[in-house]
């Protein structure tokens, strides 16, 4: 599957999608989106270019391998619940900041949340399909 | 006093754990444990003589009304000195007998439970702790009667023993509680407080059906009684203990305790006396046909409970006293000949009373024991056995004038045969000469004083109580029968009561007895005459229920859990039309009402021709790459109907979740072969009728639910809320990560947990080989 | 377009119980796949579609002002479409493997029956 329309058009679309997912999901709160689909979006771009690529390239550009990912990720929306405990209050009770941010709005404990959840899906997205890939070549 | 009690259960955890040490020589030690308890409790005896009810309790499930209430009475205190005093015998005695047998220290571990939970049974005045140790000794008399697990017919006799007396132990529960309902105590003080509460109430017929169900299963009483010569399967040191002192008595024990709070009713008083009388007659019948010395112990020892249980219910003064009395007299001698009967087997190979003879020569003192036990057995003066025999008939003579003239001919004969039993056991294997089988001498050469002191000494004590039964009288018995019959009895037992009825009638019972023993010898029964009794027989009903039922589980386990996965799915397709397709027709009534719907637009229809066809596609067809890609276009027009209908995040989580899967599909399918299998016609039919029915029944449903007004408070709530507590405007977003936040943790949890089980399942290596 | 998706719910309701009744493991997948989203559009419908506005607040309102579409099924089959990924993902591979170890699709094959008891 090494075709030269789809490398170039990857080198194009790769950063694009990814900016793309970053979009949504900090979008999330005011507009449709969310961390699930950004994450699913990211995941889709690292997929199209290990489809062009092969997997090691795309291995080697994460440089983590993406099951790393899932704990990072479930401890930043673990994180995020737990802080507001700092403040007396109970798990998850959403804190923000007083000022709004541009395209974000208020940053709040619920971003990070979001953020959590979108870093556990790439992980876990990549992981299988990772797997999976790595199990056909063989 | 808790030690005491739990010492049992101690000493078994123990043995689990350092079996190893007890194994060998060092076993006789275990001797000591139930001397110890035996020698604490003899410092309660003045207490219990002066008439004192001796009280303890430890918390333990005060909410459930469970504590760990004890009471030592004259009744707790005959059966405590049965259990620690012929206990400590019989764990002598199997040190010996059990000599270098590998689980020697598991033997203990399981008589030491029964030891605690006999203990505890007796001693508890809480109804549900009774019920924990009755279970409690059911078990460890399962252990032990499949003690020797290689033997199939151990194995059976146990699970028959513990169905019998499991199934009893329930009815006994539900008897408690019924009480415990009616009285609002579970104390049997407390109901002791109030003895004639209970036979107002309009429970009792049921409390006392259950009470005896349970009581009759544990001590072997018609039509429950056929377990019993079956746990003779059990070493003969068990089947001493267990199975003829102490355990089948518990039932025993329970009627007893219960005489005074139910007795005393002519519906206790009927049946008690019919089911014991018949139970004695028969059990006694029966053991006269026995060749094996351990069957003819097995049937003489259900013809004494049977004899208990009659007493029991003839309830008055002399009955009670007698029971309490036959109690220590059976214990004493039957324990004895148990014992006997095991060193026979032990020494001569055998227990077949044809071909034992002239053991006295080998062993001069075991014959003395026997003597003793059978003479005691018997009856003959100047012995306990005579002494209980008088009350017996001291009992069944001062009854009502009808009751007189049956009852005690019935004693009569039960007696005359147990004697026969006793003789065959207890003289016959030691009396005239050697047979040829024999003429090799004993297996074991030097006799372990172990095995022949402890009969020696049940059988000096029935001597020794027959010659002063002020003894047994003031300590044991008189406290004993006091507890049974509720107020206090003064009956003292006497060696002489004068030339009257009751000499003759015993005379009466030893030559009759003996005659019997001097002329018949039990002949081979022919097998064919007894077949057709034998069918109806509760045993072999028992069995053949136990036969039938395993078979209906097989065949019914075979039938939907058959390991078809696709039967399965049938099975549950097929009960859940039934069931909502019932609920729903006959409760619901259709109609259909289209205001609210909107129009069907042209792009609309478009959208759902193209999933429709996409769908059949997917059904039909024998490519699964045309299967994949069709179910893919399925997916986007769902997404496209999301898109229509207000819900933008579904549609873009529908698209890329698409995306994935076909990807994942291709990935993994493209290296799978074609489907080959194809079903039948019948076969397609059947499911697509199903299948159809089922969709149907969905979609007649979701028509009827849409029509139904639906409760949008919730959605309102997080409407509302969305931004002005949780500053977000997106309120399907709001809800994953703010309101439900937890919820979604969890689910990244799960999507992790999934993604672990790809990366372990492909990182595994199993091998092809290894499917088997 | 209520009836058409009442159809449709139907439709994929059949299809999948017709699937997982097939000997074959991949039409087993397939089937659960086509159940779970039978399943989605029966729940979305629950919520009162065609009402017209995605659950988003306006741009310059901190409360709704006009009819929005049910957010909380909306919610309930994001993360079902999520779940079900998890889920559908395992399933191939359990697929796969199984079929690596077999040599076959038919499920029959899996069967030890006959186990006397």
């Amino acid at each position: 599957m090494q075709s030269t329309i789809l490398k170039t058009a990857t080198n194009y679309l790769l950063p694009l999608l990814l900016l793309f997912s970053v979009f949504i999901l900090l979008r999330g709160h005011y507009e449709s989106g969310g961390g699930f689909v950004g994450g699913l979006v990211a995941s889709i771009a690292f997929v199209l270019h290990s489809f062009a690529y092969g997997l090691e390239r795309t291995q080697k550009l994460l440089k983590y391998p993406p099951k790393s990912f899932i704990p990072v990720g479930l401890l930043l929306s673990f994180m995020s619940g737990v802080l507001p405990m700092f403040g007396g209050k109970a798990y998850m009770t959403g804190v923000w900041s007083s000022e709004p941010l541009p395209v974000i709005g208020l940053v709040g404990s619920a971003l990070f949340f979001d953020i959590g959840v979108f870093i556990v899906v790439i992980g876990v997205t990549l992981t299988i399909l990772f797997t999976i890939s790595e199990s056909i070549d063989q | 006093m808790i030690l005491a009690v739990l010492s049992g259960f101690l000493a078994a955890l123990i043995l689990a754990f350092s079996g190893k040490l007890f194994r060998g020589r060092l076993s006789v030690l275990l001797g000591l444990l139930p001397l110890s308890i035996f020698n604490y409790f003899l410092y309660f005896f003045p207490d219990i003589s002066a008439g004192k009810v001796i009280t303890f309790s430890y918390r333990w499930i005060p909410s459930l009304g469970i504590n760990l209430d004890f009471r030592l009475d004259g009744l707790s205190m005959l059966f405590v000195m049965l259990i620690t005093g012929i206990g400590a015998l019989i764990y002598f005695y199997a040190a010996s007998y059990l000599e270098g047998h590998k689980f020697l220290d598991r033997f203990y571990a399981y008589l030491s439970l029964f030891m605690g939970s006999m203990l505890g049974l007796v001693l508890a005045d809480n109804t549900l702790l009774i019920f924990i140790f009755w279970e409690l000794t059911s078990i460890s008399s399962f252990f032990l009667i499949g003690f020797n697990n290689d033997n199939a017919e151990s194995r059976k006799s146990a699970l028959m023993a513990l169905a019998i007396t499991g199934c009893g132990g329930f009815f006994l529960l539900a008897s408690f509680v019924l009480m415990g309902i009616a009285t609002q105590t579970y104390s049997i003080g407390q109901m002791l407080a109030a003895p004639g509460f209970l036979k107002e109430q309009p429970a009792y017929e049921l409390v006392l059906f259950f009470l005896f169900v349970g009581s009759f299963s544990k001590s072997a009483q018609f039509p429950f009684h056929f377990w019993l010569p079956g746990a003779m399967k059990a070493p003969t040191p068990v089947s001493a203990y267990l199975h003829s002192a102490t355990m089948v008595k518990a039932g025993i024990y329970l009627l007893a305790r219960f005489s005074p709070l139910l007795g005393d009713h002519l519906l206790w008083t009927n049946t008690l006396m019919i089911t014991g009388g018949f139970t004695m007659l028969y059990a006694a019948a029966h053991s006269v046909f026995k060749k094996d010395l351990k069957s003819i112990l097995a049937y003489s020892t259900i013809s004494a409970l049977g004899m208990l249980v009659f007493l029991i219910g003839i309830g008055t003064r002399y009955a009670i006293v007698a029971a309490a009395a036959f109690i220590l007299v059976h214990a004493l001698y039957k324990a004895g000949l148990f014992l006997i009967t095991g060193i026979i087997d032990h020494e001569a190979g055998t227990r077949n009373i044809d071909k034992l003879g002239g053991l006295r020569k080998w062993f001069p003192l075991v014959a003395l024991a026997g003597l003793l036990a059978a003479l005691s057995s018997a009856g003959v003066p100047l012995t306990f056995g005579f002494i209980g025999k008088d009350l017996i008939y001291e009992a069944t003579l001062h009854t009502q004038d009808f009751f007189r003239y049956t009852l005690t001919p019935l004693a009569l004969i039960t007696n005359i045969l147990l004697l026969y039993a006793g003789f065959s056991t207890g003289i016959r294997p030691f009396a005239g000469s050697i047979p040829e089988n024999l003429s090799k001498g004993p297996l074991h050469p030097s006799l372990s004083p172990l095995l022949w002191i402890p009969p020696l000494i049940l059988g000096g004590l029935s001597i020794f109580f027959g010659l002063l039964p002020y003894v047994p009288d003031q300590l044991l018995v008189s406290h004993a029968a006091s507890s049974i019959y509720g107020s206090y009895i003064f009956l003292p037992l006497k060696i002489w009561h004068g030339f009257n009825l009751t000499l003759l009638l015993s005379a009466v019972t030893i030559v009759a007895g003996a005659a019997l023993y001097f002329l018949y010898r039990p002949a081979t029964a022919s097998a064919a005459t007894q077949y057709w009794l034998q069918w109806f027989s509760p045993q072999h009903l028992t069995e053949w229920t136990g036969e039938k039922t395993r078979l209906f589980a097989y065949h019914y386990t075979k039938m939907l859990q058959n390991g078809y996965l696709r039967s399965y799915i049938l099975t549950i397709t097929v009960f859940l039309i039934g069931l909502i397709g019932y609920r729903f027709f006959s409760t619901v009534d259709l109609r259909v009402n289209t205001s609210g719907f909107t129009e069907i637009r042209f792009f609309e229809f478009v959208v759902f021709a193209i999933t429709v066809i996409a769908t059949i596609t997917t059904v039909f067809t024998n490519s699964r790459l045309t299967a994949i890609v069709s179910m893919s276009i399925i997916g986007l027009s769902i997404c496209l109907i999301y898109v229509y209908y207000g819900a933008p995040d579904l549609a873009m989580t529908q698209f890329t979740i698409d995306t994935l899967t076909v990807v994942l599909f291709v990935l993994v399918l493209y290296r799978l072969p074609q489907y080959l299998i194809n079903s039948n016609r019948k076969m397609k039919l059947r499911d697509g009728l199903v299948a159809f029915s089922f969709g149907t029944l969905i979609s007649l449903i979701t028509l009827q639910a849409l029509i139904s007004p639906a409760n949008k408070e919730i959605s309102r709530f997080y409407a509302d809320n969305a931004y002005l507590l949780a500053k977000g405007k997106n309120v399907v977003n709001v809800i994953l990560v703010d309101f439900r936040g937890a919820d979604t943790m969890v689910e990244t949890m799960v999507l992790t947990i999934a993604a672990l089980g790809v990366y372990s399942l492909l990182k595994l290596n199993v091998k092809p080989t290894d499917k088997d | 377009m209520e009836y058409l998706l009442i159809f449709l719910i139907g439709l994929l309701y059949s299809s999948g119980i017709y699937l997982m009744l097939r000997k074959s493991m991949v039409k087993l997948l397939l089937g659960l796949i086509l159940l779970g989203n039978g399943a989605n559009i029966l729940i979305f419908l629950m919520g009162d579609i065609a009402k017209g506005q995605p659950p988003i607040i306006p741009r310059d309102a901190s409360i709704f002002t006009q009819m929005y579409a049910d957010p909380v099924p909306q919610s309930l089959i994001l993360t079902a479409i999520v779940i079900s990924f998890g889920l559908q993902s395992f399933a191939i591979i359990l697929l796969k493997r199984v079929y690596q170890m077999t040599k076959s699709d038919n499920l029959d094959t899996l069967n030890t029956h006959e186990i006397d008891i």
